[in-house]
């Protein structure tokens, strides 16, 4: 697999879905990395200005430890990592084993709703991932 | 590995300086976040303990300007160098395109180089990746010590236990007076950047 390269097209397709699921819901800012801390895309509501990637090298140690403590007390993984803030929270979501889904997002925006987003983005995501790498 | 994004024209870079505790890999990243600042756009990250230890990873990342239209953003990363530490090394060692082995120039330190460079290797193997493959560059640290009566070891000693089978680029240097410490850089980004090129032809 390579997933070092990823076309324009490819990249293109991912933005808008991103666009779609989740920044017309009120994310304030959705970005993708891979588990070494790369960013692939990142896409905010034009308001936000995090460092995102300082954020991007952070959340994949941060998400790789969690990993690891799962493994420590014999889970394959913890599918839910969610941190929550008084004004601002952040939800991580694995698409694969190499690509993290994080989305930053205010008060506004109820927890269960985002994930249910998050999982139809991720579905989608997938499927132009996968016709890539096939 | 290198990450590119062919929309934005982007290549990421991850560079892992790495070496036995208090060689001064941090140290290293300090002073190039200082001496570069015009280039560097955020803040240095460093995940410490209270006792000023790294913890996690120290990261830095800086823009390199252009190649052939790409622009090269390089991270560079720190492992925390504490023997106890090795499980977050490793973590930090995933995805790496290029190392600096920072190797600790006091005598008393020999041994602890040594151990660290095997270590350094038995991780990359985990990721599948060579030691004797990957752009890799040692730098001996600490030798203005030298001058404070500290016993040093001849960069003889240091290049025969470090350096006498790998055969990389190496510099003497010293984080704290910024003696090679560009000089280390410059080379593994240029030797990072050049296998990277290869890989994509």
């Amino acid at each position: 697999m390579n997933y070092g390269i990823v076309s324009q097209e490819q990249l293109e397709q991912i933005d808008t879905i991103l666009s779609d699921k989740l920044i017309t819901l009120g994310v304030d800012c959705v970005i993708i990395i891979d588990m070494a801390g790369n960013i692939i895309t990142a896409k905010d509501n034009g308001e936000s200005k995090y460092d995102v990637y300082s954020f991007a090298a952070l959340a994949a140690g941060n998400f790789a430890t969690v990993d690891a403590m799962a493994k420590l007390v014999g889970e394959a993984e913890f599918s839910l990592l969610f941190h929550k803030g008084q004004d601002s929270n952040i939800h991580f979501s694995k698409i694969d084993d190499e690509l993290l889904l994080i989305s930053m997002f205010g008060k506004e925006i109820s927890l269960g709703f985002l994930r249910l987003n998050v999982v139809e983005a991720i579905e989608q995501i997938k499927t132009v991932w996968d016709t890539s790498q096939g | 590995m290198s990450f590119i994004n062919l929309k934005e024209k982007v290549v990421q870079v991850k560079i892992v300086y790495y070496g036995p505790g208090r060689c001064g890999k941090t140290t290293n990243l300090e002073y190039i976040n200082r001496k570069f600042r015009d280039q560097i756009q955020s803040e240095m990250v460093s995940l410490k303990t209270h006792g000023d230890r790294t913890l996690f990873f120290d990261f830095l990342p800086f823009d390199m300007g252009q190649i052939k239209g790409y622009d090269i953003k390089i991270q560079l990363y720190t492992v925390p160098g504490q023997v106890k530490y090795n499980a977050t090394r490793k973590l930090v060692l995933k995805g790496v395109d290029g190392v600096v082995f920072v190797a600790d120039a006091m005598e008393k330190q020999r041994e602890k180089n040594i151990r660290s460079l095997n270590q350094l290797h038995e991780n990359l193997q985990d990721y599948k990746e060579s030691i004797f493959k990957l752009p890799l560059i040692i730098q001996y640290n600490k030798v203005d010590l030298k001058e404070h009566g500290v016993p040093i070891l001849p960069i003889s000693v240091l290049r025969k236990d470090l350096n006498s089978r790998l055969q990389v680029p190496d510099f003497e240097a010293s984080a704290i007076t910024g003696y090679n410490v560009a000089a280390t850089l410059k080379k593994i980004i240029s030797s990072t950047v050049v296998s990277i090129q290869k890989k994509l032809l």
